[in-house]
């Protein structure tokens, strides 16, 4: 399997691509910038999220106890489901039982992370996604590389080519507002004729059993409430105490997002309507595992808004498609090591832990702190990249002994100065599109003790 | 053991120590206009504002706006004379797909938000929860006195109050997935036009 820096590697060749998709993400930060200026306790409304969350992973059974007990009496059934497999198993059954198969699904990271569709397709079952970014990715057999952006990697000229090919739209029409009118006709129908919906969950709320999904599109109401039967799948995370506290979640959320001031739509399904049954499937999947870390618990603070996305400089120039795992950017690599060390080792390396991601965040997740103890995890557990060890074991012996210090120095000089190629070639990652400074005349040691001297005549 | 128990042990086993919640650590803006608030952000969503002094001022608009509309349904009684359908006596006994070709629907909503130009309704006015979605177009109408300034207002005013379903609408449905170039009309409504009736009435 190809590593972050290979994947990345593949996303820079197109260097304006790569430009448009660093200033389009850019742009979006900026957006969530001004609005979060512009609201007044923006600092106070993050603190208490943040301490909300906390008391939400201080106290999950119980939370999760009161919302399936709540659920209930609003006549939705609740499932537990402790891993991926058996969340696909869950909505495979309740498929079978009610012959269907076919269902439109909404956006759900959660069953990105449980490979749903593929699962579903193996057993004969037709996933419509309904969100156009989704619906996009679909059609062109990718994952999204953004969690609320799935297809921003995407220009509109492949857009435009994708839906010629599979929806019939004029060739060389790449018109944003002709497309999504191509795609908004073609889902209506598809609504229409689906008789279960899947959503996933943004808050599920104890106190009184219902959950909240929230979309600009309006394709989880569209799907839902035309649909016999609607699944909500949701991680255990996202339990809230109160209703009252959408009141603070509702006004980050998409603020952190996209700089709305909130979703076009915030759905609360309290119970299902006449006639419909609903489900709720509560999932997992390593969540319970990394509570017990505790360098790492607070990453299941996260409320999915991808602010940490559009600020990083990484995820910006590498696409989001280099982290190999459902959720990426920097919030994906503190979540993905812990479902699997080993296949995701590489990513809290891809990483400048510049901490840019930790100040937008709006449950205040101290996500380049665990970037960085996530690399002495994986290091101490032998997984980290040979290439990395070597140079680490390497610096370790010269900064702890000043002569080797001294001689590397010197030959470091030597070597830029005279054999440049011997450092500069097409080994060394670190040349691609950088380049040396000109090495000094002398080691700063040299300099420093020179100039304290002079210093000390000068006195 | 079941997997919910299995989860909840080890959540139990796994947890941190009991952290309370917050009290009172962030208090909502106050003291500015909060009518001119709440039509800037409807604004800024790509909605669009009307006072009126009394309902049948919509009627006018409806001419105007919407001459071809063969379907237009409300939950208004006054607005009778220009929808086709009532939606609480002509449309109880039809199922959600029946609402496919609804032109315009006008919904009086119980209140609004300033800081997020978000307007509540609840299935009690709607009867059909699909019909904001699946309507072409969505007039909303709500009294002046009932903007109200922040969603921890609105929280407080919705309490615990028992509902089926209850949404925020905040705008025309829209989409930037493609380039990021803002489309109104995904798959819902592709417009929105909110209605405030003045204290006068």
């Amino acid at each position: 399997m190809k590593d972050h820096a290979q994947l990345a590697e593949a996303f820079n060749k197109d260097k304006e691509r790569v430009t448009w998709h660093d200033e389009t993400l850019w742009f979006v930060r900026t957006k969530r910038d001004k609005a979060a200026h512009k609201f007044a306790g923006w600092e106070q409304l993050r603190e208490t999220a943040s301490q909300i969350k906390n008391n939400v992973l201080s106290n999950l059974d119980s939370y999760l106890l009161q919302f399936e007990a709540n659920a209930i009496k609003n006549g939705i059934t609740v499932h537990w489901a402790k891993d991926a497999a058996q969340h696909n198993q869950i909505v495979l059954s309740l498929l079978q039982k009610h012959e269907i198969n076919s269902l439109v699904k909404s956006k759900s990271m959660l069953t990105e992370e449980c490979h749903l569709n593929e699962f579903l397709q193996h057993n004969g079952v037709e996933v419509i996604d309904t969100d156009l970014g989704e619906r996009i990715v679909q059609f062109r057999n990718e994952p999204p590389s953004h969690i609320v952006l799935p297809a921003i990697h995407l220009k509109k000229e492949d857009v435009s080519d994708t839906f010629h090919e599979h929806l019939g739209t004029e060739k060389g029409n790449s018109d944003p507002q002709y497309l999504t009118e191509a795609a908004r006709q073609h889902l209506r129908e598809t609504f229409l004729t689906r008789k279960l919906a899947l959503t996933g969950v943004n808050f599920a709320v104890a106190e009184t059993g219902e959950f909240v999904v929230c979309t600009n599109e309006g394709n989880a109401d569209m799907g839902a409430h035309l649909a016999n039967l609607h699944i909500a799948s949701m991680g255990l995370e996202k339990t809230i105490p109160r209703r009252e506290d959408l009141g603070i979640f509702l006004n980050l959320l998409a603020r952190s997002a996209t700089g709305q001031p909130i979703t076009t739509y915030s759905s609360h399904f309290k119970r299902p309507r006449n006639g419909q049954e609903m489900h709720i499937i509560l999932v997992d999947n390593g969540r319970s595992i990394q509570l017990g870390r505790k360098d790492f618990r607070n990453s299941l603070k996260c409320i999915r808004c991808g602010a940490c996305m559009n600020t990083c400089p990484v995820y910006r120039r590498s696409g989001g498609h280099s982290y190999h795992t459902a959720v990426a950017g920097p919030i994906g690599s503190i979540l993905a090591p812990n479902l699997d060390m080993e296949k995701n080792k590489d990513l809290p390396f891809a990483s400048t832990l510049c901490g840019s991601c930790t100040n937008v965040c709006p449950v205040k997740i101290d996500i380049h702190d665990q970037l960085y103890k996530w690399r002495q995890e994986i290091v101490k557990s032998g997984y980290s990249p040979k290439s990395k060890t070597i140079a680490m074991e390497a610096m370790s012996v010269s900064l702890s002994k000043p002569m080797v210090y001294d001689i590397s120095g010197k030959a470091l000089r030597f070597t830029l100065r005279y054999a440049p190629f011997v450092i500069n070639n097409k080994l060394n990652p670190w040349y691609k599109q950088r380049d040396m400074p000109a090495a000094p005349e002398n080691s700063f040691k040299k300099w420093y003790d020179e100039n304290r001297n002079k210093k000390n005549d000068n006195e | 053991m079941s997997s919910r128990n299995e989860i909840l042990a080890a959540i139990a086993a796994n947890k941190p120590d009991y952290q309370p919640l917050p009290v009172g650590l962030y208090t909502p803006e106050n003291g500015y206009n909060i009518v001119s608030r709440f039509k800037e952000n409807i604004t800024l969503i790509g909605g669009a504002v009307h006072k009126i002094n009394v309902i049948s001022e919509i009627e006018q608009f409806l001419y105007s706006n919407f001459p071809s509309a063969k379907r237009i349904v409300t939950n208004n009684e006054a607005l009778k004379n220009v929808a086709t359908h009532l939606i609480n006596t002509d449309l109880d006994k039809q199922i959600p797909h029946e609402l496919e070709n609804v032109d315009v629907t006008i919904l009086d909503a119980p209140f609004g938000v300033a800081e997020n130009g978000a307007i509540w309704i609840t299935d009690e006015s709607l009867h059909h929860r699909v019909l904001p979605f699946i309507t072409q177009h969505l007039i909303l109408i709500i009294k002046e006195s009932s903007i109200i300034a922040s969603l921890q207002d609105a929280y407080a005013k919705i309490g615990l109050t028992d509902y089926g379903y209850g949404t925020f609408i905040s705008g025309p449905s829209k989409t930037a997935d493609i380039e990021q170039s803002l489309v109104i009309g995904a798959h819902g409504s592709r417009s929105l036009d909110v209605f405030i009736i003045g204290q006068a009435s």
